[in-house]
């Protein structure tokens, strides 16, 4: 997997030749195509008559990707609410933890910029949602990128060489599918205490990396018997060379879209876990706290409704982006979406 | 068959082994029963050591861990170790009534899911399809515990306008017997059941959409079609009966995730259910009452798994266990 500039200058993290042209699920004239009858609105810089193009795999999939109307909107919603979240310094008109006891339980109101009101010791609704955003954004991206990495791995040495790993990987899941997820959360981050963002996003990846596991695994099974990996095999590569350079690309697909979803698992979890109380402690900023915060007040609506429906949004737009990596990093899909 | 099962109920064995001793070493180590214990000014040193000592907490979380495998066979589930109260019919109570909940808002979830599903299908990309294609998408997004403060703030808000007591918020039975106790019990259970209702409706409308157009466009369809077979009678005999298989077993699996569903449901409810009662117990560090919950969540979905392996089996005849 090495990063490089296509002749028509796109670039990407690309699978190389032998694999594209082994006769694997890839198309096998994928990635050359004419310049004439394409569209010629996306990335189409080389436009003169009949000159041939090259277009990676990753290129079509950007083409799909931004012809997907809902995956992009939502690319662009998580912009927008994870921008606010990393300059939260910035847009929040108030700091955190600042206390205003004259102020206490203001409903919304734009006169001090108090958007969504303020809570039982006059802290500003709207600066702590945005800081809750930042510490979700961290957590989620955390957790993804952790348990992919190491899903990916075990994955596939799981996957490739079977035996001992694979038994005991298989094993673990089961373990783990026995009883309720959320309950064993509780039970882990009771005894771990919880608290700092980081133990609650280290105990997360511990349990997300499975899924992520099992599918490399999946793929690594059924083409470690392909005739392309036999001449790999034949031509005198190594293992580490056949797993990485020609099996795991075909992974990369599923991984990203397990990833990019698991982004949005891993908020909603930690935003349950920090609720139900055993999460993230108050000091750092989270949104699940802030709806327990809530609980507390049912007649002041704002308190509830706001750092939920931030919750909802950023999940959402997560899932439409997954849903449009899913779409375009189909290889069989050689339809462009409407 | 019979081998099949027998084979995966002996496999479960070592599965529920491991499993509940790992949990018994992370909630032992979690909290210590005896913080509320030692702060009560009013228990002696003596009735400490006491209690310690028939609790078995001063042997070693190993050891400690075969004590309770034996507490749940001689003494049903054991006691708490902090109030010394018998686990068994608080297990039995509250399991009662989170089966209630998760059985209405299950079967509705499953019907109302499987016509949405067909229908949507059916018309695919109509308005229909539309909208409740962007619904399932509010429904996998949503957290449950803020769906259930949502429809809490809800009625509060039209109680405190109108004083009309349409649903309870929180809380279980406030009237004794009777068919009054029954219209109580609803009351109290609609906002609950909504709530584990949503998330599994947006599983089961889209699973069974996707399952249907995954049938829709096989040759067989087109088959049925071409030979003239009325079109109600090609989706709801050819299409609808192969789109079910898949759904079952969604539906067996989704047993963890709708336990979990009523760990949060009931705690915003305070329901007095397993969930409630889990989260309670692991908040005090009571180790015997916490692993009950965990075991018989365990065993429950242990169970359900094999229930969708031998449906599949019934439903499918392709497959073959051996």
């Amino acid at each position: 997997m090495t990063e490089f500039t296509r002749p028509d200058g796109s670039s990407g993290l690309v699978p190389t030749a032998p694999t594209v042209a082994g006769g694997q699920p890839l198309a096998p004239d994928a990635g050359i195509d004419t310049a004439v009858g394409m569209d010629p609105g996306v990335d189409d810089t080389a436009a003169a008559g009949l000159e041939l193009k090259v277009r990676s795999q990753w290129s079509y999939a950007r083409m799909r990707f931004f012809r997907h109307r809902l995956a992009v909107a939502g690319l662009v919603g998580l912009i927008i609410i994870f921008g606010a979240g990393i300059f939260a310094n910035f847009v929040a008109p108030y700091s955190y933890a600042a206390i205003d006891l004259n102020n206490i339980l203001h409903p919304p109101t734009t006169v001090d910029k108090h958007y969504f009101g303020t809570d039982g010791i006059g802290a500003d609704e709207f600066s702590r949602v945005i800081y809750g955003i930042r510490t979700s954004l961290e957590v989620g991206v955390f957790v993804a990128v952790v348990s992919s990495i190491f899903g990916l791995i075990v994955g596939a040495v799981a996957g490739y060489f079977g035996g001992l790993l694979d038994n005991l990987l298989m094993r673990i899941t089961d373990l783990v599918l026995t009883l309720p997820a959320l309950a064993i959360l509780l039970a882990v981050t009771a005894l771990l205490g919880g608290g700092s963002q980081w133990t609650i996003s280290i105990i997360l990846a511990a349990f997300f990396w499975t899924g992520i596991a099992r599918v490399v695994r999946g793929v690594f099974l059924s083409l470690r018997e392909k005739e392309y990996v036999e001449a790999a095999k034949a031509s005198g590569a190594g293992d580490a060379r056949i797993m990485f350079r020609h099996i795991l690309p075909n992974t990369l697909g599923p991984v990203i879209v397990n990833g990019t979803l698991a982004v949005g698992t891993a908020i909603l979890t930690e935003a349950a876990l920090s609720f139900l109380g055993f999460g993230i402690q108050p000091p750092t900023a989270s949104l699940g706290a802030l709806v327990a915060n809530g609980q507390n007040y049912p007649v002041q609506w704002w308190l509830t409704i706001f750092p939920g429906l931030l919750i909802v949004l950023i999940v959402l737009c997560v899932n439409f982006v997954g849903d449009g990596l899913r779409d375009a990093l189909d290889p069989q899909q050689r339809r462009i979406r409407a | 068959m019979l081998t099949y099962i027998a084979r995966r109920v002996l496999y479960s064995i070592p599965v529920l082994f491991f499993s509940t001793f790992f949990s018994f070493l992370f909630v032992s180590y979690a909290a210590n029963p005896l913080v509320s214990a030692r702060s009560n000014p009013r228990l002696s040193q003596h009735l400490l050591n006491l209690l310690i000592h028939q609790n078995h907490l001063d042997k070693p979380v190993v050891v400690r861990y075969f004590y309770w495998v034996e507490a749940i066979f001689t003494d049903k589930l054991g006691k708490s170790l902090i109030t010394l109260k018998p686990i068994w019919p608080d297990i039995t109570r509250t399991m009662g009534h989170t089966a209630q909940l998760i059985i209405i808002a299950e079967s509705l979830a499953i019907v109302i899911g499987i016509a949405v599903g067909i229908y949507s299908a059916i018309r695919q990309y109509s308005l229909f399809d539309y909208s409740f294609t962007s619904l399932s998408f509010l429904g996998f997004a949503m957290p449950v515990f803020w769906l259930a403060l949502v429809l809490q703030i809800l009625f509060v808000d039209v109680y405190n306008h109108w004083h009309v007591r349409i649903v309870y918020t929180s809380g279980l039975n406030t009237v004794p017997g009777g068919p009054a106790w029954s219209v109580d019990r609803l009351q109290h259970l609609v906002l609950p059941v909504i709530t584990l209702f949503v998330v599994s409706f947006a599983l089961y409308s889209r699973y069974m959409r996707a399952s249907m157009l995954d049938v829709i466009n096989s040759d067989y369809v087109r088959t049925a079609r071409a030979k003239g077979v009325r079109e109600r009678k090609v989706v709801m005999r050819h299409v609808f009966r192969n789109a079910l298989i898949p759904i079952t077993t969604v539906a067996a699996l989704n047993i963890g995730g709708l336990l979990g569903g009523a760990i949060v449901t009931e705690t915003v409810f305070t329901l007095d259910g397993m969930g409630h009662y889990f989260v309670l117990a692991l908040g005090q560090g009571d180790t015997y009452e916490v692993m009950a919950y965990l075991l018989v969540t365990a065993v429950i979905i242990i169970l359900f798994n094999l229930i969708a392996d031998i449906a599949y089996g019934f439903l499918d005849p392709r497959i073959r266990y051996d």
